[in-house]
């Protein structure tokens, strides 16, 4: 697997996530929404499609839906139209999911993108249209649970999705995740969905073709389902790549298809062919009517988005001096850079707090596998510690050693230092006695600094840094070493 | 013996108000003269012994002084597609053999909070597709006026029940004029209100865009009683009226003075039985007699209306009864090896011959290819017809037309020929696609059998319909007769 | 009759999950035809800029309330199940692809 383009072939890449709304019941049902829960525990009429049931729209999915698309600059129709889509399965109760289709409740937005390839810079990724839709319920094959039966769970049946297609404009298997990671950031900075692939409340089928560099005209396209991590999303991709050019590099033509990922194999298999598609039977829901926003539904929405990323990242350069990189990198996730301004509101240092939280706090998150929200760290907690490295009262090496159990059990920073005695040793006596024992020691490396070998200074300063346990101030520790080594100045 | 035929609401009501009977013994007889009458094959469940306890707990509010309602303690019927929590409700299919709702329609929660008893559920055509009754998995229903006829459909088995005195009320749905035809063909007065009047919530769908539930009584008083009860808004119904319904029997004054009927002329043209003809005519003049004025209205799309129905009903069918698959409730075919065997199976041995005709038409109208040209095709003139009505309603106050071209026709008579069974349905389907009320009253005899006329408004005018159906009444007696051999 | 017809009944037959015997097919198609026959009159109206109508209600759709209902008694969801193992709802195999949506 390789990142690098393709030498013959260029990649075109469109992508439809379905993600998760956020919300407490279910799209057209006042069943409540639960991750987890037995089979068929969180069920209502509606969601077994019984006789006679009706669907009623969930306002805060609407509502939701509209965030997403404000954010992504698409327009909101001031119409929109739910449609059945028909066919059969066992986990769909009603024999239709109803989606939008002919006229979606977005459409013609874009997200930028910073592409892993295009030095730093970010590129703009189209969307052709947002919709609403609900989730069907699972059905479970598993030979271990169902036997030699399928068992149908509708917990998840008329859970809200919402679907974000865009247009392809990827170009490969690392546009794609990249520009899935900025998606599922702006879905989680309006509190759209929580986008968690491992959840399955953000799911994504690729569209993808290739063609020659250069060549105009599209590639016959073929459909991957169901890639449902980001690891997935791109061998899947890369693997589809490799299907697809061993059909055009033997003169042969990739034919239109349904394909799924295989992890195991590490291939992608044809599900079914186009001509055997399902023919949907498309027609506007006769129990709904069109759904009506007026202009000023849609901007009390608007008024109500929180700082988008791009915004605050501006805005995180300007007012704490944070380098560009360091800056996007906390809008990332709203989450993340709602702690760094807490953190910043207490401590001033914008710029040592970045350095902080991208070298040692993402550090201890990914360690644990936690998200910053579920850190027990809190923004002041952080603040505190970095100002007291500041001034000199703890060891930026003694500081840091904390920072993982902070992340992880929370706590005082400035009781845990002086519990544990970790106050930077910038009393002159200690100091002295410390280096006195290390000149003594290495008396060698004394002889050739004063020939003139500076870098066994440092080595001489490791040295008294290990005998305090790292709790010397290097300030102190420099001007002391120099006195004893009889250097005047400093 | 037979027990005697009850007599109407208002009748019932008087009785027991004066303390001349009971609920118990209103539910008694009519439980009596089902039994009585079973050969009409009118019922499919007749649910005695819960209407018994509830006659009683009526009796009991009575005593104390409590009334809920006009219908408090009356007994009345009510069509098999309708669920009540803890009751079976089949909408006369296979498919639905044994399905005992967990929950109930909006209908029923209105008719139980105004004190009305259910006797039991009527006969239909299986999810009301049809005009005769004879699609039902339990056998034909009889008109009680020839019993070699039938009661018209697809709720024949209300309107009947209506007709020969076993209830004074009784439930129906309308989609393509289920409860005026029927109505019409028994001699009773059938109201269908403007669609959104009355929540479709547990009203097991045919055609979505089209149902609404409406129902019978012998006279527009005892009709407008049962629409108050049943009207109003439902949240679980997105396409319910949010407006709060006006009460149809306060607006039951008898003046007609300077209505203007309007006559249209595309719905007297060649076609209609000559006895038909007359009494809708002698109806009209009638109507002018009481003050009313005559006027001739067009509504040129009038002749596409059955084909604009037929392809929206039937698409919109084809989706609705996707859900009898045999996997949460009702039938499944036993045996089968996989899925595509089993949904197969279940659904071929689970529908009735005109079910899957429907769901074939409809599947094919909204399948790629065809969308555009019947599916959306229909809905543009759907469209023209709705402009109809609004341009005729300038015109006039109410539409005064025959209900049916024809008198009950005889069972089994349409049953191998379904596009002519279709057909008939021509003055009645158009009220459906444009959402209006319609009522249908008795006007009439023609050789023997009743002949309806209907009444159409704008909508939301039901209140207006049943004033003057009701102002028709207070002059005429055809409301009053009774099929031979009830009386 | 023609061939074509027969196989749209096929056709719609499968999209609808109902298996027809030879003779229904034959009626059924023959049913068909003469229905399409009727419908076709509408081909003379003239519905251009007309718009169509999916809904009478002259409403926009309304908006519950995101509050949770208590979920049904999971025994009573399962009632009315054919088959089931008091958990899940259970159906014949599905064979892969073959009734993929």
């Amino acid at each position: 697997m390789s990142a690098a383009p393709h030498p013959v072939y260029e990649v075109v890449i469109g992508l439809e996530v379905h993600a998760q709304l956020r919300t407490r019941s279910k799209l057209f049902s006042p069943a409540p929404v639960t991750y987890g829960a037995e089979p068929n525990h969180a069920v209502h009429p509606i969601c077994l499609a019984l006789p006679g049931v009706l669907p009623v729209l969930n306002g805060r999915a609407v509502e939701l839906a509209i965030r997403v698309a404000l954010a992504s600059r698409c327009h909101v129709q001031p119409q929109s139209v739910f449609a059945r889509k028909n066919y059969f399965y066992p986990d769909l109760p009603k024999g239709y999911q109803i989606s939008q289709y002919e006229e979606p409740l977005a459409t013609g937005g874009w997200l930028d993108v910073r592409m892993p390839d295009e030095n730093g810079g970010a590129r703009r990724v189209r969307l052709t249209r947002i919709h609403m839709e609900e989730d069907a319920g699972k059905s479970i094959h598993d030979a271990a649970i169902a036997g030699d039966a399928t068992h149908v769970d509708l917990n998840r049946a008329g859970v809200a999705l919402l679907e974000i297609v865009s247009e392809p404009d990827l170009r490969s298997p690392a546009e794609a995740a990249a520009y899935l990671r900025a998606l599922r950031s702006l879905l989680r900075y309006v509190d759209a969905s929580d986008a968690d692939m491992e959840r399955g409340n953000f799911r994504c089928d690729a569209n993808i073709s290739l063609r020659r560099h250069g060549e105009s005209k599209l590639g016959t396209r073929t459909e991957l389902k169901n890639l449902n991590s980001f690891r997935f999303v791109e061998a899947a991709l890369e693997a589809e790549i490799l299907r697809q050019a061993g059909i055009l590099d033997a003169g042969g033509k990739v034919v239109q298809a349904t394909l799924q990922f295989d992890p195991a194999s590490g291939r992608t298999r044809i599900l079914r062919l186009k001509e055997n598609a399902d023919d949907y039977r498309y027609f506007p829901d006769p129990d709904l009517v069109p759904l009506l926003l007026s202009d000023a539904q849609i901007e009390r929405v608007r008024a109500g988005l929180p700082e988008l990323a791009d915004a605050r990242c501006e805005r995180f350069q300007r007012e704490h001096g944070l380098a560009e990189d360091d800056a996007r990198l906390l809008c990332e996730s709203r989450a993340l850079a709602d702690f760094f301004e807490a953190a910043a509101s207490r401590h001033g240092d914008g710029a040592s707090l970045a350095n902080w939280i991208r070298r040692d706090v993402l550090h201890a998150l990914a360690e644990h596998g936690l998200e910053i929200e579920q850190a027990k760290l809190a923004p002041a907690a952080l603040a505190d510690l970095v100002k007291r490295v500041r001034e000199g009262g703890v060891t930026a090496q003694s500081a840091r050693a904390l920072v993982p159990e902070l992340v992880n059990k929370g706590g005082d920073p400035l009781r845990l230092i002086q519990e544990r005695g970790l106050e930077a040793v910038s009393d002159t006596g200690a100091l002295e006695a410390a280096v006195d024992a290390v000149l003594r020691e290495h008396a060698g490396h004394v002889e050739r600094l004063r020939a003139g070998e500076e870098k066994v200074r440092n080595f001489l300063i490791g040295q008294v840094m290990k005998r305090t346990g790292g709790k010397a101030d290097p300030a102190a520790l420099r001007r002391v070493l120099a006195q004893r080594l009889g250097e005047s100045g400093s | 013996m037979a027990a005697a035929p009850l007599g109407t609401l208002r009748e019932c009501r008087e009785a027991l108000d004066e303390g001349r009977t009971s609920s118990a013994a209103l539910v008694e007889q009519s439980l009596a003269r089902a039994e009585a009458h079973a050969e009409l094959r009118l019922f499919v469940r007749l649910r005695a012994e819960r209407a018994r306890a509830e006659a009683q707990a009526a009796d009991a509010r009575r005593a104390s002084g409590e009334r809920r309602s006009p219908l408090d303690g009356i007994p009345l019927a009510v069509k098999d597609n309708l669920v009540r929590a803890g009751e079976e409700t089949t909408c006369a299919s296979r498919i639905l053999a044994g399905f005992v709702s967990p929950y109930t329609s909006g209908v029923m929660e209105r008719l139980e909070a105004a004190g009305a008893i259910s006797i039991g559920t009527t006969n239909m055509d299986e999810f009301a597709m049809g005009s005769s009754t004879e699609h039902s998995v339990y056998g034909p229903s009889r008109n009680p006026w020839d019993p070699a006829r039938t009661p018209g459909g697809s709720s024949g088995g209300s309107a009947a029940a209506v007709a020969a005195g076993i209830v004074p009320l009784a439930i129906g749905s309308d989609t393509g004029g289920s409860i005026r035809q029927p109505a019409c063909f028994c001699g009773v007065v059938g109201v269908k209100p403007t669609y959104g009047r009355v929540s479709r919530w547990g009203l097991v769908a045919f055609a979505s865009s089209l149902d609404q539930v409406g129902g019978f009584g012998r006279s527009a008083e005892d009709a407008a009683h049962l629409l108050d009860a049943i009207s109003g808004h439902d949240p679980r119904d997105s396409t319910s009226i949010p407006e709060p319904a006006p009460r149809c029997a306060d607006a039951l004054d008898g003046d007609v003075a300077g209505l203007v009927v309007g006559l249209p002329r595309e719905y007297y043209g060649d076609g209609i039985e000559p006895g038909v003809q007359g009494a809708v005519r002698e109806a009209c003049a009638q109507l002018e007699r009481a003050g009313a004025k005559l006027r001739e209205v067009s509504l040129p799309y009038a002749e596409y209306a059955v084909a604009t129905y037929y392809l929206i009903a039937t698409a919109e069918a084809s989706s609705n009864l996707a859900r009898y698959d045999g996997v949460r409730y009702g039938h499944r075919a036993q045996g089968a090896h996989t899925l595509s065997e089993m949904y197969r199976r279940t659904r071929s041995e689970g529908f009735g011959a005109e079910v899957k005709r429907r769901i074939l038409l409809g599947t094919y109208v909204l399948s790629a290819g065809y969308y555009d040209a019947y599916y959306r095709k229909a809905q543009q003139v759907r469209t023209l017809i709705r402009r109809d009505f609004e341009q005729a309603f300038r015109g006039c106050d109410v539409i005064a037309t025959p209900t049916m071209p024809e008198t009950a026709f005889r069972l089994g008579e349409r049953t191998e020929d379904p596009l002519r069974m279709y057909l008939s349905d021509i003055y009645t389907v158009s009220a459906n696609l444009a959402g209006i009320p319609g009522v249908s009253l008795p006007c009439g005899f023609s050789q023997g059998m009743p002949v309806g006329l209907q009444l159409l408004g704008p909508p939301l005018e039901e209140a207006r319909l049943l004033r003057v159906a009701d102002a028709y009444q207070r002059t005429t007696a055809h409301h009053r007769a009774r099929p031979p051999e009830t009386q | 009759m023609s061939a074509t017809l027969r196989e749209d009944v096929e056709r719609v037959a499968a999209l609808a999950r109902l298996a027809l015997s030879e003779e229904e097919l034959s009626r059924m198609a023959r049913e068909l035809e003469a229905m399409l026959g009727y419908v076709a009159a509408l081909e003379r109206v003239d519905t251009r800029d007309v718009p169509p109508t999916a809904h009478v209600v002259p409403l926009a759709t309304p908006l519950r309330d995101d509050t949770p209902a208590p979920p049904m008694d999971p025994a009573l969801a399962l009632a009315n199940a054919p088959e089931s193992d008091g958990s899940s709802f259970v159906v014949p195999k599905v064979i892969e692809a073959e009734e993929e949506g």
